[in-house]
């Protein structure tokens, strides 16, 4: 095709029509690209990690210059932050709150309980919140600095612009 | 002091015992309410704490009863800490409430019952506060395990598990 | 499930009749502070019944300390309140060391303190920030915890941890501050005195703030005692109960220091005694930071204070005479926690966190019980929350200063 040999590649896998406001890539790329530019996590805390969640949402480390801002509702979430232990009586609201989210969510466990349990090896404990999510990214640390817990939501972002075909009713 | 004494006087307490850091009462199960109506007479107005013990193969001493219950009781005006000790047998293990008494006994023996099977009598509510309601077993009996798996799970949770695997199956089929 | 109001009394003619809604609150909720969850009986927009629900995130930590050491066990009370885990390390500590004999040297008890009042600085300043977001003030929320991070900072500085420090050991502290962590706290309580005034200018006339927190949640001084609460929400009511006052611990008798009062019993009087005791905070630090510097090159740590890691089992070879006069040895168990038992309460930032430890000899405590202020005044909501609107609720609750991690243990 002729418009292939006239365009100029702007970006990885972007291409522009020189003199045209007419810009060529994969539909892939553009809905990957609004995905990890916004990501949406739920406010769910649980236990301890959830006050470090709220200090890297706070002004020091200021989450939202990555566009992630919390939501409060699953129905407007992306991104679920299991930030704490789950325990065995949690666990069946855990899994109700990632149902109600919609397509596509992402789960992030943040700290050593939500990875395995952590110290709490006991009766009511859930061995980690894998055991009935599918977990994305794990964080672990006892809790895990505001500094890990961005790393690990910058990992997811790199996770989902690597997806391919996750979109449309097909998916 | 004048409240110790008053304590000595009490017809109810069958031993009293000075601790560095309380008074220690000993009672029986039939006196414990007639005590702690006294007791609060007497300004104990703040009860700290309530809980259960459970003495299943303790070997340093000998022990009359299985379970114990322990009210730690504060008086503000005399700033003396009273704790007050009653047995229960294992095979009846209930005790009279004293909810009635102290409005925060209420939820402590809830998780009393909770946490070791002991029954409050004349309690207004008296339902599991930590375990959910069919959660098999009283977690802080001795004879009861530290972790709980495969079969001994809880019903809810074993389902909860099972249908994540078997979507994780589906899906890594297709 | 039974509707807890009959239905006879709410009969308006002979067939209309409404039923009462129900509204589940929680246990995923941004301003439940955690995973409680409330069943909550309405008429109209007013809370005729409210009934908790906990257990959420009830981990078994009394459970597990029977099969830890003492020292493993503190490792395990900074989960409980995680905001302020220092003050539940010194808690643990104190049980354990009325049970094993320990004084601790005075240096470790003038470290203590000031770890507990910057804990009840991290705590108030959370409080402050989620109660104000709550209610509808977003800006206090990023300014206290510009605060709370420095506080978080010096932690970091004197134990390499933010949150769960388990930095107090049984018998004294696990390592002695350095200059610069001094200096650090000489700026902070130089600083802060001022930024509580610009928390107060943000709040204290402010007409909102006023209306959703003035006649909210009153309690009498007699009920107050009577439900079981402590700290700042009996305080409110006018009762001067604190445990740094009635039974001193640490180096609690040695600074001087206000035990501030409400009148009203309300929401706001709660708000204005935290405010006034994270200025008493303050000056305790720096009393002690002054103290501090008489005891320097003074040991933190007692020399009875045990290991980090004990045997199961002691045992000990001892010469015992015959009938005969001859002498033999014999080998004997020896107590590694002596049995017996202790009680210990401290005055929490949340109110009073009291550890009764039964011992039987061995390495772990035979039974170690833990009365939590959360799991008290969680029980004071119904109480509290009768009568009033469902937005207010969330003041309630955040008045209260409650965390989950701590009433589930």
């Amino acid at each position: 095709m002729g418009v292939e040999r006239d365009t100029i590649e702007i970006a990885d896998g972007v291409k522009q029509i020189p003199g045209t406001p007419v810009f060529i890539t994969k539909f892939d790329k553009v809905i990957n690209w609004a995905r990890a530019g916004s990501m949406w996590p739920l406010t769910f805390g649980l236990a301890c990690c959830a006050i470090e969640m709220m200090a890297t949402g706070a002004s020091h480390y200021d989450l939202d210059r990555f566009g992630i801002i919390f939501r409060a509702s699953p129905r407007q979430a992306d991104l679920i932050i299991v930030a704490g232990t789950v325990t065995k009586k949690m666990a069946p609201v855990v899994r109700r709150v990632y149902d109600q989210m919609p397509e596509p969510k992402y789960v992030v466990a943040m700290g050593s309980c939500a990875c395995s349990g952590g110290v709490f090896r006991t009766y009511s404990v859930a061995q980690g919140c894998d055991q009935f999510l599918p977990v994305d990214v794990y964080i672990p640390g006892c809790p895990p600095r505001p500094e890990a817990l961005l790393h690990g939501l910058l990992k997811l972002q790199e996770k989902i612009k690597k997806e391919t075909k996750r979109w449309g009713f097909w998916r | 002091m004048e409240i110790i004494e008053a304590l000595k006087g009490l017809k109810e307490v069958r031993s009293l015992e000075e601790k560095e850091d309380a008074w220690v009462i000993w009672t029986e199960r039939e006196l414990t309410l007639p005590l702690m109506k006294k007791l609060k007479e007497l300004g104990f107005n703040y009860l700290i704490d309530l809980c259960g013990v459970d003495y299943l193969n303790y070997k340093s001493e000998k022990k009359n009863f299985r379970f114990e219950v322990v009210y730690h009781l504060y008086s503000l005006e005399h700033r003396i800490l009273v704790r007050v000790k009653v047995g229960i047998p294992e095979e009846e293990a209930w005790q009279y409430s004293v909810s009635h008494i102290w409005s925060c006994a209420n939820w402590l023996e809830r998780e009393c019952f909770d946490m070791f099977g002991i029954k409050f009598l004349g309690h207004p509510n008296l339902k599991r506060i930590f375990m959910p309601e069919d959660w098999k077993g009283h977690p802080l009996r001795k004879d009861y395990p530290l972790n709980i798996e495969g079969e001994e799970e809880w019903e809810t949770y074993k389902k909860l598990v099972e249908r994540h695997k078997r979507k994780r199956g589906d899906a890594a089929t297709h | 499930m039974q509707p807890l109001i009959e239905l006879e009394k709410r009969q308006v003619g002979e067939e209309a009749w409404e039923e009462p809604f129900f509204l589940n609150m929680g246990p995923q909720h941004p301003s439940t502070h955690g995973v409680l969850r409330l069943r909550i009986e309405l008429e109209g927009e007013t809370i005729v019944n409210c009934e908790p629900v906990i257990g959420y995130l009830h981990r078994g930590i009394e459970k597990l300390a029977e099969t830890l050491n003492p020292n493993q066990c503190i490792l395990l009370s900074d989960r409980l309140d995680y905001i302020s885990s220092v003050a539940n390390n010194v808690a643990f500590a104190l049980a354990f060391e009325r049970l094993m004999k320990i004084e601790v040297p005075r240096r470790a008890r003038l470290i203590r303190t000031i770890v507990s009042e910057m804990a009840r600085l991290c705590s108030h300043l959370l409080w402050l920030a989620t109660h104000a977001l709550d209610i509808g003030a977003i800006t206090v929320f990023l300014y206290c915890f510009r605060e709370r991070e420095w506080l978080l900072q010096i932690f970091e500085k004197i134990c390499g941890a933010r949150l769960t420090h388990g930095y107090v050991r049984v018998g004294g502290v696990r390592r002695d501050f350095t200059p610069e962590v001094v200096e650090e706290l000489y700026e902070f309580v130089r600083v802060f005195p001022e930024r509580i005034l610009d928390y107060e200018t943000l709040l204290d006339e402010n007409r909102i703030w006023l209306k959703r927190t003035k006649g909210i949640g009153v309690v009498s001084p007699e009920k107050a005692i009577d439900l079981g609460l402590t700290g700042p929400s009996l305080r409110g009511s006018g009762v001067p109960y604190d445990v740094r006052k009635f039974r001193p611990y640490d180096a609690y008798d040695e600074v001087e220091f206000l035990v501030p009062t409400g009148k009203n019993g309300d929401t706001y009087d709660r708000y204005k005694v935290r405010m006034q005791e994270m200025r008493q905070s303050a000056s305790i630090i720096k009393q002690c930071l002054d103290k501090l510097s008489e005891t320097e090159g003074e040991p933190v740590l007692s020399e009875k204070a045990p290991d980090l890691l004990l045997p199961k089992m002691r045992k000990e070879v001892c010469p015992m005479l015959t009938p005969k006069g001859k002498v033999v040895f014999r080998t004997r168990k020896k107590e590694i926690i002596p049995k017996g038992e202790a009680f210990a309460s401290i005055e929490a930032p949340k109110g009073e966190l009291a550890v009764y430890v039964i011992s039987d000899g061995t390495d772990t405590p035979w039974r170690l019980r833990i009365r939590t202020p959360s799991f008290v005044h969680i029980s004071a909501i119904p109480y509290l929350a009768k009568g009033h609107m469902i937005a207010d609720l969330v003041a309630i609750i955040g008045t209260l200063d409650i965390v989950l991690g701590d009433s589930d243990k």
